[in-house]
């Protein structure tokens, strides 16, 4: 950070918005994974116009920025590397209009992805996508993952729910990609920016798209002695043409750690439970949940409960809800995967990973997305014990692989980042990862938003940048 | 699905258009056109998924869906990859949500000659930035879609069109619960309702609608962008036109006049905008070779061929 740089940020957000103290650029040298990295400078604006001086400033110094929102991405998204300019949204997150005919709110970034769907509950709609970290969670953030959530099976990830995102780009300048109505003409640039990781530039609003609130729900969980019997009986559910709201599963240890945490009466003796959640009119939500409960049944459920009431819905979510909670009881540290293969790998694939585990003396609990064989294997460990952290690393690149393998992907929703950067080649041959470059390039010739993410660089292979502590290879 | 016959007919260089069944304006006039292949190649019902040519006639597709009690989410008619690439839903783009959702994966043919993937075979995938949506309306200034993964619904179990006289259809929308499609062309509305007849029944007899043969023509030509408060207090005076309602997207018969879809670039940004879009285009295709004239600042289309 040259002193000339440190100066125009102090002119764009004002002295005591711009953070060099030592204490808290360490606050900021991470995202929630265990990747870190080190932040020249950490500037909270608080406006549009701000931002566009922030990164105006920091294009005039070819000075690397990273939008940071709340900070709970797990591949390292938000991690700065090479001192860049931290420029953190928490200070935008305002309600800025709603539109209850038309179903669409504009907000800021910083906007926690609760907060929203609190703010406009009173409308009778919500924003439909629901990481379980929601609580927390900023709206850019999502926006920059195209988070998932439980509730995106039926009406899809955050993609399907952005209609216009304004940004500014990494020259400074301002543009509106997309446009309040559902589909406008020209090149979806929107959907381009979606899942850009803050690559492409940073986000000043977002307009989203707000769901009714369904008028009947019912909520189902059924146990099973068998891995392979919840997860088949996933299979059948969607094959017999139903698209529940949620379909979740969670595994034995998963479920002995949270009932021990939320004692939402869990079976603790199952091998699996799913978690089923229909939504809709009331004859529709009738009769799918008869048919889902028979075909849990044909496939060996051992007791299907359906939950009464508004509490007991619930607590059968706080328990899947509670899982990162939980798990504390078992060890202290844990290290989270995200892959997706088709569902009906799912039964073999879950074999592969407890073996893995085993092999490489871990313990996993599995908590998933199992609707859109969104895989979330949990490993926990203390990272006290010599060496462990090896073997957390080396059974996650195995998981990786044996996803893709299956006809899977690297990511369903946490992102590439730092985390999976040199897994891209597993998916994506040369002339694949130049296509996304150009793209990268088109917004950002400079590379200097979030430099270093996503696509793997063999220009830096084996440089000091390239490879950050906790990073995996 | 081997793409390496066409992507040698794409060449590296000189002019190219790509040419489907010609029901979307058809290729670029007095280029060299050349055809993806076509043909189903997997239907994954327990996926959801189907992987298929991008020359395969949507209706085709459709059709050997329909056998597995699946559909996929395209306006009818013209090839796979022509209505990718023109990128307008249908009727049903209020229940259904836009056609840029069903891409999953695609292998096109890049204006240099080679064949590129982007996207994933799965229902979820954030690997690597998202090229899918960026094609999807590009109208193949790009790159030429070669065979592609898209994502299947099931065929709901009771379907039915319904019609009311209405001049104001904000009450349907702030009531009816996630009706498929509300058309509406300033007199009545025309109501697609889907899912368990009983409730399709209720839902009805609670808005006192009647049923319908047919529902009305959503006019193929020009469509713009406008709030419902706005059509309501003062319909555009060029009938026909049908919004399709709760979506913002109107649509109207004629040609483009070549005015941007208001809301397409936010106003005062709108030079930056089409930079923006000039330097996509560029990095993918820096000659122009393909679908030439097709182009014109990120619209994909220079106001002067029929937008159908
Ligand atoms: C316990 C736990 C549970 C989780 N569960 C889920 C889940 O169910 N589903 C899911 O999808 N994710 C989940 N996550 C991951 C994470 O919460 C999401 O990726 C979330 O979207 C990140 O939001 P954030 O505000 O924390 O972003 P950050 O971590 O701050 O940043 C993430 C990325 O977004 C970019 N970014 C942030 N703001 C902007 C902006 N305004 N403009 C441009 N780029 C920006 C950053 O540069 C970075 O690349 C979970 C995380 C934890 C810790």
């Amino acid at each position: 950070m040259t002193p000339e740089l440190v100066e125009r940020l102090v002119a764009a957000v004002g002295r005591d918005q711009v953070r060099l103290g030592p204490a808290e650029l360490d606050l900021y040298r991470r995202d929630a994974s265990n990747i870190v990295g080190a932040a020249g400078a950490v500037v909270f604006p608080g406006s549009t116009v701000e931002v566009q001086a922030c990164v105006r400033a920091c294009a005039d110094h070819a000075h690397p920025f990273v939008a940071r929102g709340s900070g709970t991405g797990l591949s390292g998204g938000a991690t700065p590397l090479d001192g860049a300019v931290v420029i953190a949204m928490t200070k935008m997150n305002r309600l800025l209009s709603v539109d209850p005919v038309e179903r669409r709110a504009w907000v800021q970034p910083g906007m926690l992805n609760l907060d929203l769907s609190r703010a406009v509950a009173h409308l009778g709609v919500h924003f439909a996508p629901d990481p379980s970290s929601q609580q927390s969670c900023s709206i850019g953030g999502n926006v920059a993952n195209n988070a998932g959530g439980p509730h995106c099976l039926a009406d899809g990830v955050t993609s399907a729910h952005v209609l216009a995102v304004e940004v500014v780009l990494p020259d400074g300048s301002l543009v509106q990609l997309g446009g309040e109505a559902d589909e406008v003409d020209g090149y979806d640039l929107r959907g381009a920016f979606v899942g850009s990781e803050g690559m492409l530039g940073v986000a000043t609003r977002v307009c989203v798209r707000l769901r009714q609130n369904p008028p009947a729900v019912r909520t189902l969980l059924m146990d099973f002695t068998s891995v392979h019997a919840g997860a088949e009986t996933v299979s059948a559910i969607i094959a017999a043409g139903m698209v529940p709201a949620a379909l979740e599963m969670m595994d034995r240890l998963c479920i002995e750690a949270v009932e021990a945490y939320v004692h939402a009466g869990l079976p603790t003796d199952a091998a699996a439970v799913l978690l089923v959640e229909l939504t809709g009119l009331p004859a529709a939500v009738e009769a799918d949940t008869a048919a889902v409960a028979d075909i849990g049944r044909a496939h060996g459920a051992r007791q299907v409960r359906v939950a009464a009431d508004d509490a007991e819905r619930a607590l059968l979510w706080k328990g899947r809800k509670s899982a990162f909670g939980a798990i504390a009881r078992i060890k202290p540290n844990y290290y989270l995967h995200d892959t997706v293969v088709p569902r009906s790998q799912l039964p073999s694939v879950l074999d592969t990973i407890y073996r893995i585990v085993d092999q490489h003396q871990l313990l996993v609990l599995n908590v998933f997305h199992a609707g859109e064989g969104n895989l979330h294997p949990l490993l926990v460990f203390d990272k006290r014990e010599p060496g462990v952290m090896e073997r957390v690393h080396a059974a996650g690149e195995e998981i990786v692989r044996v996803s893709v393998a299956a006809g899977g992907v690297l990511s369903g929703e946490h992102g590439i980042g730092l985390e999976k950067r040199e897994f891209m080649p597993l998916m994506f041959g040369p002339a694949d990862l130049a296509a996304q470059r150009e793209l990268r390039r088109a917004f950002d010739p400079a590379e200097l938003a979030n430099p270093h993410k996503v696509l793997p660089s063999p220009a830096t292979c084996g440089d000091i940048h390239a490879a950050p502590e906790g990073a995996w290879i | 699905m081997d793409l390496s016959a066409f992507a040698a007919e794409v060449g590296d260089h000189g002019p190219v258009t790509v040419a489907g069944l010609g029901t979307r304006g058809g290729a670029v006039a007095g280029v060299r056109a050349v055809s993806p292949p076509s043909g189903i190649e997997r239907i994954q019902p327990e996926e959801m998924t189907v992987s298929c040519a991008a020359g395969t006639p949507v209706d085709d597709l459709v059709a050997a869906l329909a056998e597995h009690g699946q559909t996929v989410n395209l306006p009818a008619g013209g090839t796979v990859g022509g209505a990718l690439s023109v990128g307008r839903s249908d009727y049903r783009l209020l229940g259904y949500g836009p056609l840029r959702d069903v891409l999953l994966q695609m292998h096109y043919v890049s204006a240099s000659g080679e064949v590129v993937m982007a996207g994933g075979p799965t229902v979820k995938n954030v690997s690597g930035f998202d090229l899918c949506r960026l094609f999807v309306g590009a109208r193949g200034t790009l790159g030429f879609l070669g065979s592609v993964i898209l994502r299947t619904r099931p065929i709901p179990t009771h379907s039915a069109w319904f019609r009311i006289a209405t001049a104001d259809p904000r009450s349907l929308l702030a009531g009816l619960f996630r009706p498929i499609s509300v058309l509406w062309d300033g007199e009545h509305a025309d109501v697609l309702l889907e899912g368990h007849p009983a409730d399709v029944a209720a839902q009805a007899a609670e808005f006192a609608l009647a049923p319908c043969e047919q529902p009305m023509r959503l006019p193929t030509g020009r469509r713009w962008t406008a709030s419902l408060a706005e059509l309501v207090a003062s319909p555009p005076d060029t009938r026909p036109f049908v919004a399709l309602v709760g979506t913002g997207v109107v649509a109207g018969d004629g040609i483009g006049d070549g005015a941007a879809a208001p809301g397409m670039t936010g106003g005062p940004d709108a030079a930056r905008h089409q930079a923006l879009a000039a330097a996509v285009k560029h990095r993918f295709d820096p000659e122009h070779r393909l679908n030439p004239h097709r182009y014109s600042h990120g619209n994909g289309d220079s106001g002067s061929g029929a937008r159908t």
